[in-house]
């Protein structure tokens, strides 16, 4: 295993650390969505879906 | 002589509201000229990984410990064109190898990004839907594919990077609606740390895409 691999590891691991106080904040004080809010999430990433697709397929 | 009040509240809310929109548009727009144009000094300097890697770890550390100290005053301005600078030197050998492979992924991974965060953006400031909701669910998204990065750093295997990469980009694309609405309802209120979280989010869907496009393309 290279060093930058272990250098790279590091950095995820720092990442891992830094973004749970974080993530623990935002699960505890985020408002619940209702269906409607989840669909207002979930139609524009569809859309990103295909899209991604369609890149995939001009390539 | 309330709803004056309430009208006139509502009015300077408003111009807040754009003053803040404008200007980090304007930021996130100068900082992705700025990193383009150190991502192709890199390429034009044949910097090796190495290098790459320690402008990136430079990057972040301005990003986690400078950038919040100094985004409350004029000092972020230089931080910010930092962070983005040092982070698009970073992806100079990445560059380079799928400009030699294969110059078109790039130029798709660019346009597929730009028109993903335009059309995102877009959404969310037309619709003006609150997606504060999420955050919770993001951030959890990310410590995820973090665990996975981590886990296939050892293992390698391909089809998982792909998922990664396929996770990063929704997760990111999250956040661009969780941020940009965070705008509109004033649950961000600094144009420099919109724009940090911005640019990092197409930093990222940018290196996914190129990534996935690289693993479907014929080379």
């Amino acid at each position: 295993m290279d060093w930058l691999k272990i250098g790279s590891a590091i950095l995820l691991i720092a990442m891992f650390f830094f973004i749970l106080p974080s993530a623990k904040r935002m699960v505890k004080n985020s408002p619940k969505g209702s269906t409607s809010d989840w669909m207002g999430f979930i139609v524009p990433m569809a859309v990103v879906v295909l899209f991604i697709i369609l890149l995939i397929a001009l390539v | 002589m309330q709803m004056n009040t309430a009208v006139t509240r509502s009015t300077e809310s408003i111009l807040q509201t754009n003053k803040l929109i404008k200007n980090t548009y304007m930021l996130l727009s100068m900082t992705l000229i700025f990193s383009g144009v150190l991502a192709y000094l890199s390429i034009a300097m044949n910097v090796s990984h190495g290098i790459a890697f320690a402008a990136s770890l430079i990057g972040i550390g301005l990003l986690w410990f400078v950038l919040p100290r100094t985004q409350n005053s004029a000092a972020g301005i230089p931080v910010i064109f930092g962070v983005t600078g040092l982070l698009g030197f970073g992806l100079g050998p990445m560059l380079s190898y799928y400009l030699s492979v294969n110059p078109n992924i790039v130029m798709l991974a660019m346009g597929g990004t730009g028109t993903i965060f335009l059309g995102l953006s877009g959404y969310a400031l037309s619709t003006r839907k609150d997606f504060s909701f999420m955050g919770g669910f993001i951030f959890v998204g990310m410590l995820v594919a973090i665990g996975a990065m981590l886990l296939n750093l050892f293992l390698g295997i391909p089809a998982l990077a792909l998922a990664v990469s396929a996770a990063v980009i929704m997760i990111m694309s999250g956040f661009i609606l969780y941020q940009t609405s965070a705008m509109i309802h004033g649950g961000e209120t600094n144009y420099i740390s919109a724009t940090a979280g911005l640019f990092i989010s197409i930093l990222n869907i940018f290196t996914s895409l190129l990534h996935i496009l690289g693993a479907f393309g014929d080379d």
